[in-house]
């Protein structure tokens, strides 16, 4: 397990410091379905973007808030990742996009019937975002908007 | 991500997750999540182990099983 203790000084400071957007009470959805009847979505903050997709800006204060729409038959090793943090060793994730976007192992937990289905769309962000004004107003209710339309009944979220 | 959590969850679509900070996740105000025993940066483990990674994915999605309150946060 990590802990705080294991971000370099700069980090934790900002970390010690920083006044998380925090939910309360915590919006919580019983799923729908059964896992092997439900259509899944995949959401990572991992900032990856598909071939032809314009990277995130990294040099965007406060975070760039985008984010992407990437088709469920994309090829997973082709994916650019444009991730502004240093707090996370990318090294691991570079080699393999399924460590934070594992659309590989959902398309594999599909055929085997351990999901319903997965949606036609996942979607990218870029996590770290310090200032998340805009996400919380506009692209967060977007990106919900557009799986609620694919109708997702579960989305996995795995951050970066 | 909690932010984004929210507004799925506002919208009918229940969400899971991992976190290798659980401390953070519990604080933010994460519905679902598996903590797991990863640097930052590796959320599902290994490079290449697709094994592992799906061992977790099923752990993750084991957590929609729960009745709640919210967070719910397990140890993989």
């Amino acid at each position: 397990m990590a802990t705080l203790s294991d971000l370099s000084i700069k980090n934790r400071l900002f970390m010690a410091t920083y006044r998380y957007r925090t939910v309360d009470p915590i919006p919580f959805a019983r799923p729908r379905r059964p896992l092997r009847e439900a259509r899944v979505a995949l959401v990572t903050t991992g900032a990856v973007y598909a071939p032809g997709q314009a990277p995130f800006d990294e040099g965007k204060k406060g975070g760039d808030s985008s984010f992407r729409v990437i088709p469920r038959d994309v090829d997973v090793g082709a994916l650019g990742i444009a991730h502004k943090s240093d707090a996370f060793d990318q090294t691991g994730f570079l080699a393999d996009r399924n460590l934070g976007f594992p659309l590989d192992r959902l398309r594999e937990m599909e055929a085997e019937g351990l999901i319903g289905s997965l949606a036609p769309r996942a979607l990218s962000f870029m996590g770290s975002i310090s200032a998340p004004g805009r996400l919380a107003k506009e692209t967060a209710p977007e990106a919900a908007a557009l799986l609620a339309a694919d109708g997702v009944d579960v989305a996995l979220l795995v951050p970066l | 991500m909690c932010l984004i959590a929210a507004e799925l969850e506002r919208r009918g679509i229940a969400t899971t997750s991992v976190t290798a900070l659980p401390e953070v996740t519990r604080k933010v105000g994460a519905p679902r999540a598996l903590a797991v025993p990863y640097a930052l940066g590796y959320p599902l483990g290994l490079p290449h182990d697709a094994v592992l990674q799906t061992k977790i994915l099923v752990s993750a999605f084991a957590l929609l099983r729960e009745a709640g309150p919210p967070p719910v946060v397990r140890d993989f």
